[in-house]
C-alpha cells in the first residue's frame, strides 16, 4: 500500500498546476469560452509542448507510456481550470481506444500526430436513450465492397466539431443493445454524409449532435476486428471514467477551498460567517465528501486498468456514485455559501458548480452505477 | 501507488486470521454473533489468549512495554481481522487509553505498577471521563481533589462510565485547582476502585443493558503517587489520550462483518415471493453502504499511510470517526429493516428466525456510536477548526 507520487509523477502534477494558474486563468478561460470555436488550438499546442499529449501514447509511437495513476494528477490537476479544449476526449479516452483496438499501422499513424496536437480524435459513441449503457448502439454499419457504410446518429459528443477523426462505434450485427456485434470506425472530418449540429453544453464545453447518413468509410478505417468492438470500447470508457472522476475530485478540492475561503472573509453580525456552527458544519460535510471522493477516484485509477472485468466494473461504479454524490453536495453548498454571489456568473464559483452538475451526467448517472454496482456483485 | 498491502502484511493478516479462527472460544464467537453483551470473564479470557500470543492483547503498544511494536498497517489489520473472524472488541480504556498516557507521562514506578497487568488482563480498567455537567464542554469538569500531605481527596460525581462494574481501577480527569480557568487546574489520577467512598450505579440504557454507570466519590482517598504527569497539567494527557485509540476508529472490520450479516438476512428474508435482497430498492440500499465502506476504507488507508509518515495521529481520526460511526449506525437501520416485524420481541422473546434475536437491542445500543468519543459534531466541529481552519 502506497499512496505517494514518483518524483516523476510530482513533477507531471506541479507542471499542470502550473499550467492551469499561469496559463489558463478564468478570465482567458471565459475569452476562449466566448470565442466562436469555444476552445483554443493555442493552448491545445501549449499541451502538445507540455508533453501532455503524449502522456499515454506508448513510448513507440513517440508518447511517455503514462498510465492512470498519471492521468488522475494530470486530470485533478486541470480540473480546477475548467479546461474547454478536448483533452480527456482526445488525449485519454481516443487515445487508449487506439492504444486497444488499432493494429500498429493504425497506431503509427495516429498517436504520434495526436500526441503531438496535430490531430484531435474523439470517439462518438453514446446515443439517444443509452443512459450510460455502454453496449447500446443503433448505429448501423452495412458492408459495401471492402468497406461500410453508417447511418445513425450519435448524441451531444463532446468536443465532437474539435475533431479531425471521429471513432464510431456502429452495429454490424446483433440487436441494438447486444455487447456482440459493435464495430469501430475512423471517420474523417469532413465526410460526406456526415453532418455535426454543434452547440455549448451547460458547463460551456462544446458538444454535437453527429448525423451520419450513408457516411461511407474503407476497410482501412475499422479498428479492431468486425463485430468485437465493445471491449475495447468498455476498457477505454473505464479509463475516460476514472480520468473524469480525478477531474471531478480537483474541482471539488478547489470548490471546497474557495468556499472556506470566503467563509474566512465575509463579515456578517460582526464577524466572519465562518464563525457559525452551521456553517462549520457544512463545511465539514463538503471535506467529508471530498475525501470519500478522493479516495474512490484513486480507486478507479488503480483499478480502471484490472484485467479483472468484475473487479474493474464494481470499482468504476462504485467510484462514479461516490463522485456523483460528492459533486451534488459540494457544488451545491459551495453555492449556497456563497450566497447571492454564489449565483453570479462573475464567480469561478458557479462555472465550477456547473462542471460538477455536468460531469453527475456523463458517462451514467448514479443510478446507472448503482445498479451496475449490484448486477457486477450478482455477477461474482 | 498501490492499494496492495505487501506480502510480509498478508502472511501477517494470514496468522490473524489463523490464531482468531483456532484459538477464539465457540462460546464467545457465539455470543458476539448472536448480539449479547460478554461478561467480564469472557472479555478477559479472550484477552488473556492475545496476551500470551506474544502481547497481542496490546495491539498500539511498543515492544519496551511488552507489546507486539506493531506498525499502523499490522494493527489495522489486526483488528479488521479480529472483527471478522467474530473476535469480542478489545476494551479500550486500559489498553487504549490509560496505557499510553502512562507510556507517555507516567514515571518509572507506575509504569511498572500498571502496565504489565493491564497488558495480561489482569487488572480492568475504566474512564472517569464525563460528568453530568461536562459531557462535549469536558473542561468543565468539576469533582474536586484536594491534597492533604501524601493524598488527594476526592469528591464528585463521573457518568456515562463504561463497564466500570468490572473495573479494577479508574483513571479520571479531576480538578485541583478551583480558581483556574478551564482546562487549566485539572488533574489526571488513577484510582483504585475498591477504595472506599467509591458507589458504583448502574444505568440501564434504551436497549434494557447495564453497559453504563454513575460513580459517586464521597472523600475518597487517593495517594500522590498516582498522580500522572504534573499536578494540573491532567489537560495534557486527556488530549494527548484523545489522540490515541486511533487505529480502529473507524471499525471498518465490524461495518464488514455487519454488512455481511446484512446480506445474509437479506437474502433469508423474503418479500413478494422474491429474496429480500433482490428488491430493487432494498439492494440499491444495501449497495449504498457497501459503497460508502469501499470508500472509507481507503480512506481509513490513506489515514494510516500518511500516519506512517511519522505524522501523528491527527485531526483526520474526526473524519474517521464521523464516517465510520455512520457507517455502522446505517447497516444497523437496514439490518433492522431487513428484519422486519420479528425484530420486535424484545428481551429476550424470540418468536422469530435466529438471525431476529437482539437486533432491534442492537439497533438501539449503536446510537450512542455518534455520542460517545466526541460527538460527531464536536468531531465537525474539530474539522471545520483544526483542518479547514475557520
Amino acid at each position: 500500500m502506497d499512496f505517494s507520487l514518483t518524483e516523476e509523477q510530482q513533477l507531471l502534477e506541479d507542471t499542470v498546476r502550473r499550467f492551469v494558474a499561469k496559463d489558463y486563468a478564468f478570465e482567458k478561460r471565459r475569452a476562449i469560452l466566448d470565442s466562436a470555436e469555444g476552445w483554443s488550438r493555442e493552448v491545445w499546442q501549449q499541451l502538445a509542448d507540455l508533453g501532455l499529449l503524449a502522456l499515454n501514447v506508448p513510448e513507440e509511437h513517440g508518447g511517455l507510456g503514462g498510465g492512470p495513476v498519471d492521468t488522475m494528477l494530470v486530470m485533478n490537476a486541470l480540473g480546477p481550470g475548467l479546461l474547454l479544449e478536448p483533452y480527456l476526449a482526445s488525449a485519454v479516452v481516443a487515445t487508449a481506444l487506439i492504444r486497444d483496438a488499432a493494429h500498429v499501422g493504425q497506431q503509427a499513424a495516429l498517436l504520434p500526430e495526436m500526441a503531438a496536437g496535430e490531430r484531435i480524435v474523439v470517439l462518438a459513441h453514446e446515443e439517444p436513450g443509452a443512459r450510460g449503457r455502454p453496449a447500446r448502439v443503433a448505429t448501423r454499419a452495412r458492408e459495401d465492397g471492402d468497406g461500410h457504410v453508417l447511418d445513425g446518429r450519435k448524441c451531444v459528443v463532446a468536443h465532437a466539431a474539435a475533431a479531425d477523426t471521429l471513432i464510431v462505434s456502429a452495429r454490424t450485427s446483433g440487436d441494438d443493445d447486444d455487447a456482440q456485434g459493435i464495430s469501430l470506425f475512423l471517420v474523417p472530418r469532413p465526410a460526406a454524409g456526415l453532418t455535426l449540429e454543434a452547440y455549448p453544453t451547460l458547463d460551456g464545453t462544446r458538444a454535437a449532435e453527429v448525423h451520419l447518413a450513408g457516411v461511407r468509410v474503407p476497410a482501412a478505417a475499422r479498428l479492431g476486428a468486425l463485430g468485437a468492438g465493445f471491449a475495447a470500447l468498455e476498457r477505454a470508457q473505464g479509463i475516460g471514467l476514472a480520468a473524469l472522476c480525478a477531474e471531478a475530485v480537483g474541482i471539488m478540492k478547489a470548490t471546497l477551498d474557495a468556499t472556506v475561503e470566503y467563509l474566512r472573509t465575509r463579515q456578517q453580525f460582526g464577524q466572519p460567517i465562518g464563525r457559525f456552527q452551521a456553517l462549520q458544519h457544512r463545511a465539514a460535510d463538503m471535506l467529508l465528501h471530498h475525501e470519500q471522493a478522493k479516495s474512490m477516484s484513486t480507486l478507479a485509477a488503480l483499478r480502471c486498468t484490472s484485467p479483472d472485468a468484475a473487479e474493474r466494473r464494481r470499482a468504476l461504479a462504485a467510484a462514479k456514485v461516490t463522485i456523483n454524490r460528492a459533486a451534488r453536495f459540494i457544488g451545491q453548498q459551495a453555492v449556497q455559501l456563497h450566497g447571492g454571489m454564489g449565483m453570479t456568473d462573475e464567480l469561478v464559483v458557479s462555472h465550477w458548480f456547473k462542471r460538477l452538475a455536468a460531469i453527475e451526467l456523463l458517462q451514467g448517472d448514479s443510478d446507472t452505477h448503482l445498479q451496475q454496482f449490484i448486477e457486477t456483485a450478482n455477477a461474482i | 501507488m498501490n492499494l496492495d498491502f505487501t506480502d510480509a502484511e498478508n502472511a501477517f493478516r494470514a496468522e490473524v486470521r489463523a490464531f482468531v479462527r483456532d484459538k477464539l472460544p465457540p462460546a464467545i464467537r457465539d455470543k458476539v454473533a448472536g448480539g449479547v453483551h460478554l461478561t467480564r470473564d469472557e472479555h478477559l479470557q479472550w484477552q488473556r489468549l492475545l496476551f500470551e500470543r506474544g502481547g497481542w492483547s496490546g495491539p498500539g503498544w511498543p515492544k519496551q512495554f511488552g507489546g507486539p511494536g506493531w506498525s499502523a498497517v499490522e494493527q489495522y489489520i489486526f483488528e479488521e481481522e479480529c472483527a471478522l473472524g467474530g473476535a469480542p472488541r478489545l476494551i479500550p480504556f486500559g489498553i487504549k487509553m490509560v496505557a499510553p498516557v502512562i507510556m507517555a507521562f507516567g514515571n518509572a514506578a507506575q509504569q511498572a505498577r500498571f502496565l504489565p497487568k493491564i497488558l495480561a488482563a489482569e487488572e480492568w480498567w475504566c474512564q472517569g471521563y464525563s460528568e453530568p455537567g461536562a459531557g462535549s464542554d469536558l473542561a468543565s469538569l468539576r469533582t474536586r481533589a484536594v491534597r492533604k500531605g501524601d493524598q488527594y481527596i476526592v469528591s464528585g460525581q463521573k457518568t456515562w462510565n463504561t463497564l466500570g462494574q468490572y473495573a479494577d481501577w479508574i483513571f479520571c480527569l479531576v480538578r485541583t485547582d478551583p480558581e483556574a480557568k478551564a482546562q487549566r487546574g485539572i488533574s489526571f489520577l488513577l484510582i483504585d476502585m475498591k477504595s472506599p467512598g467509591i458507589t458504583v450505579r448502574p444505568i440501564v440504557t434504551l436497549d434494557g443493558a447495564h453497559e453504563v454507570n454513575e460513580i459517586w466519590f464521597e472523600d475518597v482517598a487517593v495517594p500522590v503517587e498516582n498522580l500522572v504527569g504534573e499536578e494540573n497539567k491532567g489537560w495534557t494527557c486527556a488530549k494527548f489520550l484523545l489522540g490515541h485509540e486511533r487505529s480502529n476508529i473507524a471499525g471498518i472490520g465490524i461495518a464488514k462483518r455487519e454488512l455481511a450479516r446484512l446480506k445474509r438476512i437479506a437474502a433469508a428474508e423474503t418479500k413478494r415471493g422474491k429474496p429480500l435482497a433482490e428488491d430493487p430498492l432494498f439492494a440499491a440500499r444495501i449497495a449504498e453502504v457497501e459503497i460508502e465502506l469501499m470508500a472509507l476504507e481507503i480512506t481509513n488507508l490513506r489515514v494510516l499511510s500518511a500516519e506512517a509518515e511519522n505524522k501523528a495521529p491527527g485531526p483526520e481520526a474526526s473524519i474517521l470517526k464521523v464516517k465510520g460511526t455512520e457507517l455502522q449506525q446505517a447497516i444497523s437501520e437496514l439490518i433492522l429493516q431487513a428484519v422486519g416485524p420479528y425484530a420486535l420481541p424484545f428481551a429476550g422473546a424470540a418468536p422469530g428466525p435466529a438471525h431476529a434475536a437482539n437486533r432491534a437491542a442492537q439497533y438501539l445500543n449503536l446510537r450512542k456510536l455518534s455520542i460517545y468519543g466526541g460527538s460527531n459534531e464536536i468531531q465537525k466541529n474539530i474539522v471545520a477548526q483544526m483542518i479547514l481552519e475557520l
